[in-house]
């Protein structure tokens, strides 16, 4: 009989369960994982990555098919889609492994099969009807995650109405493409697809595309996707989808009018909800408010010794958010000395359509409600040699800082590799740098990262080259 | 190029200091950590240690020098492979001209002086905190050396300075100098003890420790004691709390905090905060109330508590409490205040002296109402009697202010309905 009693169990493997566990493997803890589909969960198997993998080969054809502003010569552009999703399935594989690999060599106990608590420290584990085991803990971390929001009338057929799960996996690039939502996942399968060659319509129901961010960025986005051809309809819904042989007919409504439009396919990304069912809350004091578990800032539940991670706990649904969640979680577990909340003001967000766009902090809108005075600096990708070089003059930097204590309070940026910039803010914010030390700071050059440094001059008036 | 070792700032208001005496010689070796010299303040002697590390090359300022600027060069130490030649040309722009020493143009050397770079540091101890936990500092004007650094291996940071409060300023810099001796766990006192648990000191234990440390040895206390009747209260808060569907259970203790707000108004000379330049004297009343909570104790406050009807205030009393319990106050209910109530009646105590919480200038300590024996015109009679004690800062309040407000004090809760007038 294996052993069944351990320190921690963590209920799902995604980059926040399988994260905790290993942190509470390095603190000498024994450690269960409960994972009924894939470790890595949605992130690596069915989200970030595999998306990732899609849109390098859709910047490299978009770059082939650009070939001639670089003064390079190519014929017969083309693409194979079956392998295109091949290549992204294969690195989700592989990357998947790597997490079982990770969790064997740090001694991580993993049971397949779904958890279900069944009374104060008690899990059940089950496959198919049957009991995979019955574990014993003092914590229990859920980390079930969360699915795609289901429309009703708009269900995923797997043929003409895709979900996020769908489209990664698609046998046609439509020729007419319905995005319904322009979040992160439906702007960035939008990208993907519209690169690709559909004739791509994006229906947002509020009055901006990727409404989680700063507004000018917002907008700045919207007239570039505008400007390269896709179609953005904001403040707009689609009222019916009436499925015909191998098109969908969507009624739409934007600008006071209804419209009837023929589309090949559509992709639904309305957001999501949370993974709270059949978890055995039922009885317990584990609170579920819209779809995700109620945690305090320990991420601890209502109910002794059970804990909520990641995006079943509620926002951002960010992977990287749901990781450190479940260092911490583990660590206040642990007793662990000198530990701090997270402070949602500090986690960056990453969007990876074309334009790329990043963010960590305020925004401005969110600043002026808090009262705050705010310095804005912006600096535009036009007045920097590295981003003229590679051919990405489109883009732009913002940062926000507090007028009295010169706090940096936000950066928002749209353009190329923005995604691999923000970071630098991350780190100034997380060691509450103020202007001065940003100003004092020597960025490379050439680099995209110099325009992190002009954007904080021009706030103070100082922008050298702009 | 050699380091300049400048004039530590001790406190805040310090702008110049006599140098004691040198515990180094020119040509000494020294490390981080070593003991370099003695300044003494009006308030105290404190020693300066080295932060890098080099051979004293040349000492600007001997030892007995009165009345010493903040920032001002008053040594060169020389960096390891530099030679007395480098002090050529050096020490004797420095010396002539201390002033420079503050102005940018030295600072940006190759490597700026370490005291120039923390002149809030106490006894040249380099102070780690955040550029933006410096600069609310400075807008505050807070001592980093008195705020309790909450980041990774101590750093203070935004959220510490947001939290802790500019203290009365004698206060501060006093209690940087005479640490109180504290030990440490390995401390050979404790071998012959009994075996222990360690419970490692959370942040708010050790803002206690350091907050009433520094309050009980830099505040000179004194105590004043009455005993009050409360039977004509009892018999009121009977008859307020039996109303029908009243939306309000209010405590003794209720009584007591708006009697305490009401006799501070009253008596505003003892509603006040000792400075080193003058006695603040609020226009309000904010009473901060001390509640136990896991781990330690909190005061929440009741802002403007005299203007308050007794049902407001209790029933903010008790939001507050529950807040404080669940660890939800926000830091603008639980900072400030300008006189506090303890009450420690609930557990049986009969009184108490309690320890000020600065800046404030006293602090009231309610004891358990219980019946006694009393003598009334001459006859043994039964009454229930409430032990309070008063303490204050002596240092802005003198004994017969004190008593004029626990007179008024007792007067207030005796006579309750004088309360509503």
């Amino acid at each position: 009989m294996a052993d069944t009693n351990f320190d921690i169990i963590v209920v799902g493997g995604g980059p926040g369960g399988y994260v905790a566990a290993i942190r509470a493997a390095q603190l000498k803890m024994k450690v269960a994982l409960v994972e009924a589909n894939h470790l890595g969960g949605i992130c690596l198997n069915w989200g970030c990555i595999p998306t990732k993998a899609l849109l390098r080969s859709s910047e490299i054809y978009h770059n082939m098919l650009h070939a001639k502003n670089y003064g390079l010569s190519a014929d017969g552009i083309g693409f194979d889609l079956d392998a295109i999703v091949e290549r992204s399935r294969k690195i989700s594989k592989q990357l998947n492994n790597g997490v079982g690999h990770l969790l064997k060599k740090n001694k991580v106990t993993v049971f397949d099969g779904y958890g279900k608590l069944n009374g104060a420290g008690k899990l059940h584990v089950e496959k198919d009807g049957k009991t995979v085991a019955d574990l014993t803990s003092k914590h229990i971390i859920l980390a079930t995650g969360a699915r795609a929001r289901i429309l009703p009338g708009m269900e995923p057929d797997g043929q003409l109405i895709w979900y996020y799960k769908d489209a990664l996996v698609p046998n046609v690039v439509p020729k007419r493409l319905l995005v319904i939502g322009s979040g992160a996942i439906g702007i960035e399968f939008a990208s993907f697809f519209h690169t690709m060659g559909s004739q791509t319509t994006v229906v947002e129901m509020v009055d901006r595309v990727v409404p989680a961010e700063d507004a000018e960025i917002s907008a700045f986005l919207q007239k570039s996707l505008v400007k390269d051809g896709m179609e953005i309809l904001t403040s707009a819904g689609v009222k019916a989808l009436k499925k015909g042989k191998d098109s969908v007919t969507a009624t739409l409504e934007f600008g006071g009018k209804t419209e009837t439009r023929e589309f090949d396919r559509v992709i639904v990304a309305a957001g999501i909800v949370g993974n709270v069912e059949n978890l055995g809350l039922e009885g317990t004091q584990v609170k579920v408010d819209r779809t995700h578990i109620v945690v305090n800032e320990w991420l601890e539940t209502g109910e002794p010794g059970v804990y909520a991670i990641g995006d079943v706990a509620g926002a951002p649904w960010l992977a990287h958010k749901a990781s450190h969640e479940g260092v911490l979680c583990v660590e206040k577990i642990a007793g662990t000395k000198g530990l701090h909340p997270i402070n949602p003001d500090r986690i960056p967000g990453c969007t990876y359509c074309r334009p790329q766009i990043a963010s960590v902090g305020l925004t401005e809108a969110q600043a002026k409600d808090r009262g705050l005075k705010v310095k804005i600096g912006r600096f535009p990708f036009q007045g920097n040699g590295k981003a003229i070089a590679l051919g990405e003059p489109e883009g732009l930097i913002k940062v926000l800082f507090d007028d009295k204590t010169g706090e940096l309070l936000g950066a928002h940026m749209i353009g190329a590799e923005v995604t691999e910039l923000i970071q630098g803010y991350g780190i100034a914010m997380e060691l509450e740098t103020t202007e001065a030390e940003l100003m004092h700071t020597v960025f490379a050059h050439p680099t995209l990262s110099e325009m992190m440094h002009e954007s904080v001059l021009d706030a103070f008036g100082r922008a050298v080259h702009f | 190029m050699p380091i300049e070792i400048l004039m530590p700032a001790l406190s805040p208001t310090m702008t110049e200091g006599n140098l004691a005496k040198w515990n180094v010689s020119e040509g000494d070796k020294v490390v981080a950590g070593d003991v370099l010299c003695e300044i003494e303040t009006d308030k105290a002697t404190m020693e300066v240690e080295a932060v890098d590390e080099g051979v004293i090359g040349k000492i600007l300022v001997p030892g007995g020098t009165e009345a010493v600027a903040v920032n001002a060069p008053i040594a060169l130490l020389l960096e390891e492979g530099e030679d007395a030649s480098a002090l050529e040309g050096f020490s004797g722009s420095a010396a002539a001209a201390p002033a420079a020493a503050a102005a940018p143009a030295p600072a940006a050397s190759a490597k700026p002086a370490p005291a120039a770079q923390a002149p809030a540091a106490s006894a040249g101890a380099r102070v780690f905190a955040s550029p933006l936990a410096r600069r609310i500092a400075a807008d505050k004007g807070l001592d980093m050396a008195q705020v309790a650094g909450s980041g990774p291996h101590g750093r203070i940071v935004k959220r510490d300075v947001d939290q802790a409060k500019p203290g009365a300023k004698p206060a501060t810099a006093a209690a940087s100098v005479a640490a109180a001796p504290v030990l440490s766990v390995n401390d050979p006192v404790f071998a012959n003890m009994p075996e222990f648990d360690v419970v490692p000191n959370s942040n708010m234990r050790k803002i206690i420790a350091k907050r009433l440390t520094a309050s009980a040895r830099d505040i000179p206390h004194f105590n004043l004691t009455v005993d009050v009747e409360i039977d004509k209260l009892l018999a009121i808060r009977k008859d307020i709390n039996g109303r029908e569907n009243a939306p309000y259970k209010i405590s003794v203790n209720d009584f007591i905090v708006k009697a305490c707000a009401l006799a501070l108004v009253h008596v505003p000379d003892c509603n006040v905060a000792y400075t080193d330049d003058a006695i603040l004297r609020f226009k309000k009343v904010d009473i901060a109330i001390a509640v136990a909570i896991d781990g330690g104790l909190i005061t929440p406050i009741v802002k403007d508590a005299a203007s308050k009807g007794l049902a407001a205030l209790s029933n903010e009393v008790k939001e507050l409490a529950g807040k404080a319990r669940d660890g939800k106050l926000k830091p603008e209910e639980f900072q400030g205040g300008t006189f506090t109530v303890s009450n420690l009646g609930m557990f049986g105590v009969k009184g108490f002296n309690s320890i000020i919480n600065p800046p404030q200038g006293g602090i009231l300590s309610v004891g358990a109402g219980e019946q006694r024996a009393v003598v009334k015109n001459g006859e043994l009679a039964i009454a229930t009697v409430v032990t309070l004690t008063l303490a204050v800062d002596h240092r802005c309040i003198d004994g017969a202010t004190g008593a004029a407000f626990i007179k008024e004090l007792k007067s207030l809760i005796e006579d309750p309905i004088t309360m509503m007038v």
